[in-house]
């Protein structure tokens, strides 16, 4: 914290480093040995506390994976995480330059964030609904959602299950348990709480599954959530993905003095995790805990996933605009496909071989399936959307005003 | 039939609509226990229980918020918001969230939620207790706006509210909860017991939305109106002795063009009238359409009587709300043209 002085000041926040600077991260200080132990999930919330800010971690960063947290996976799960975080980091690699050559409008990558999306979704029963950004696209990676699909929504063409109604990466798949992304931020958080409520409501132990950005968590929904989460303990984990940067504002603006963003949900009498979110192992064991706290009827958890956004909010920002261009390489906490392979490599359950031979399989899968998904069009070509689509599901039925608007427009 | 203020009649709606469904849920602040400020939801708690019918945290964006989840899971909530003018943090979930799930997850998701808030001066609720807020969401695709003026709506538009599988904004004039109000507020206050829109069936019935209410026959001049102001009209027709065709919307979105097509190509006169802020309000719109739609049989411009564009003023109440004397001078100039 910056020292406070004497005479009260208009106070505004920097990040460490700016365009120019050396990215030095010491003062972040990686745990060695190791991570808060991993408590009963019933436990009181406030006895989170160290959890909340310490750091849950399982995997070092050799590789090794330690402590109570270890959710002790099979080697066949922790491949099918791999290869799911590298299929999207793959998809993402993709779309993004075919954005650049104008063949969608706009992409958002998650690079370097893949493990909080597809850990999670393979920690929780698929049917249980999560209310994502739009950086959680592991998620239908590891769900299965048809890669084609995914790949015409964001070309806004034919194949678009959303009929072009919305820009690229705001999916909407309830088949996947995957719902609809707002370009509003922080909206969805109140609203699987609502989900939650519901689910308890009619007695079955299904829960919600909400994320925000730290950026908004600042929104007045994250604090609707947590205070209605407590008020009627509602099944829900409510994830805040602080990955260091807002598009360009630094997490200090949205975390202010606090300590971490996960000690606020102790504020309201929720548990809450601040956890390694470049951490595989560590973000399925917390998603897993935090799921059976909700399915037991202990109610929400706040988890803050400490990660980093290597690549710009989306195709829209330069990152060297705002933040030195070596800041990512410079973060101390790795990346979660290394991670992970490294792991998997110390455990004999894996090598550089195989390692290069999936990467291949899914860049071919990827560039097929892009093709397919090209061949309906792009933003480039004319739209195949049906123009009288834009008249329906304004409401279940068309009222006479929309009718005559629709006949005005001429189909 | 049975003899009810607005306040049972709509308290009836949501009886009738728990005891039918079990997935309509009623929440809101002080809903609960004491059953709401206005009491629309006494007694709805004992009989449908404590998880059915709950007291929420003052947060007009949870509220709402946690509303669209729990519609977009399959319940049916009806959220009550105190007072409209108590709804502006509630705004983001209605208009981005509420009204545009279905068409943004092309069907996939739906936001089947009830609001209902009371609207309206005329009860020295100065300017955080009376305001109108109705054209801020009639001007936003993918919501219903819905006002009745009576308990016999009330309660049939209420039932429809919340079997409709869209977002439904509920709009109650809060000076007509307990009796119809003619404008002027130096007279005896009137029941609803004393009216024949009093009468309220028992049970289930509903009244379509899209379809106003011919409130009076007349032969000389539209007035379209809707909520208190439709008694306003009624009151200043007959002190002016001018017979008009006195139309409550109901339903200003979707709205019953056809009635007010038909009626002011009849009469050829139209006037306007409500209670809230004249510039971009509703009337602005209805103006609007009947100009595009009826100009030839207009014989004289169309006048609108509306509220001051000002804050709802305490002292000044009755300044501010276009009582008798401002409506009947509408009809005058109407007719004078």
């Amino acid at each position: 914290m910056t020292k406070r002085s004497n005479v009260s000041k208009l106070y505004v926040p920097e990040p460490p480093f700016r365009p120019g600077d050396k990215p030095d991260f010491s003062h972040i200080v990686v745990p060695a040995e190791h991570s808060p132990s991993r408590p009963d999930p019933m436990v009181d919330a406030y006895d989170t506390e160290p959890q909340a800010t310490g750091l849950v971690r399982v995997l070092k960063l050799d590789g090794e994976a330690t402590g109570d947290w270890n959710p002790n996976l099979n080697a066949d799960t922790l491949r099918e995480g791999l290869r799911h975080m590298l299929l999207t980091r793959l998809v993402d690699d993709r779309m993004f330059s075919m954005q650049r050559q104008g063949k969608l409008s706009f992409y958002m990558k998650s690079t370097g964030e893949e493990a909080v999306a597809v850990a999670t979704a393979m920690a929780v029963r698929p049917t249980d609904m999560v209310f994502p950004t739009y950086r959680q696209q592991g998620i239908l990676m590891a769900r299965g959602w048809e890669l084609k699909k995914l790949m015409c929504q964001c070309l806004s063409n034919a194949g678009d299950p959303l009929e072009g109604r919305s820009i690229p990466v705001l999916y909407s798949v309830r088949e996947k348990g995957f719902f609809s992304v707002s370009g509003n931020l922080g909206t969805q958080m109140i609203q699987a709480v609502g989900w939650g409520m519901a689910c308890a409501y009619r007695g079955n132990d299904d829960i919600a599954i909400a994320f925000t950005g730290e950026g908004a968590s600042a929104e007045g929904d994250f604090h609707y959530a947590l205070n209605f989460a407590s008020t009627y303990r509602a099944p829900v984990i409510l994830n805040v993905v602080n990955n260091q940067w807002a598009i360009s504002s630094f997490q200090g603006i949205a975390a202010g003095q606090s300590k971490s963003f996960a000690s606020r949900g102790l504020s309201w009498g929720l548990a809450s995790l601040r956890v390694d979110g470049n951490d595989f192992l560590a973000v399925y064991a917390a998603m897993q805990w935090a799921a059976e706290r909700a399915r037991r009827g202990g109610g929400a958890t706040v988890v803050e996933f400490f990660t980093y956004r290597k690549e710009g909010h989306s195709t829209s920002d330069d990152p060297t605009k705002y933040r030195p261009r070596s800041e990512p390489d410079a973060w101390p906490f790795g990346d979660p496909i290394g991670r992970l392979t490294d792991h998997l490599i110390k455990l004999g359950e894996w090598d550089e071989k195989r390692h290069e031979a999936l990467i291949d399989e899914l860049k071919v899968f990827v560039r097929e399936t892009y093709k397919e998904a090209e061949a309906l069009g792009t933003l480039a070509t004319p739209s195949n959307i049906n123009p009288a689509t834009m008249f329906e599901e304004v409401f279940e039925e068309t009222p006479s005003h929309l009718r005559r608007q629709r006949q005005e427009f001429g189909v | 039939m049975a003899r009810m203020n607005m306040i049972e009649a709509i308290r009836d709606a949501i009886d009738v609509k728990m005891s039918q469904d079990p997935d309509v849920l009623v929440f809101g602040e002080d809903v609960g226990y004491f059953g709401g400020v206005f009491r629309c939801t006494a007694g709805l708690q004992e009989k449908h229980g404590l998880h059915r019918v709950f007291d929420t945290p003052i947060a007009e964006g949870g509220i709402i918020g946690a509303a669209v989840g729990m519609a977009a899971y399959g319940l049916r909530p009806v959220a009550e918001i105190q007072f409209a003018d108590y709804i502006y943090p509630g705004y983001d979930q209605i208009c981005s969230e509420a009204a545009r799930l279905r068409y943004r997850s092309a069907g996939e998701f739906t936001a089947p939620l009830t609001i209902r808030t009371p609207v309206g001066g005329g009860i020295h609720g100065g300017q955080t207790h009376s305001q109108s807020p109705e054209a801020l969401f009639t001007h936003i695709s993918g919501i219903k706006t819905i006002i009745p003026s009576n308990p016999y709506d009330a309660k049939g538009l209420l039932i429809k509210a919340i079997e409709d599988n869209d977002p439904v904004l509920f709009l109650e004039p809060k000076r007509l909860y307990n009796g119809p109000f003619d404008g002027d507020p130096h007279k005896p206050a009137v029941s609803w017991a004393k009216h024949d829109l009093g009468e309220v069936p028992e049970g289930h019935y509903t009244i379509d939305f899209e379809k106003a209410r011919l409130f009076q026959e007349g032969s000389d001049l539209t007035i379209l109106s809707y909520g208190t102001m439709v008694w306003v009209a009624e009151a200043a027709a007959a002190a002016t002795g001018v017979s008009a065709d006195i139309l409550d919307l109901r339903s200003l979105l979707p709205l019953d063009l056809d009635a007010i097509v038909k009626s002011v190509k009849k009469t050829g006169r139209c006037l306007v009238l409500h209670e809230a802020t004249r510039t971009s309000g509703f009337g602005a719109e209805l103006i609007a359409e009947v100009q595009e739609h009826c100009f030839y049989s207009l014989e004289t411009p169309i006048v609108r009587v509306t509220g001051w564009d000002t804050p709802y003023p305490h002292a000044l109440e009755w300044e501010y709300f276009p009582g008798l004397e401002r409506v009947s001078e509408g009809i005058r100039r109407v007719m004078e043209g």
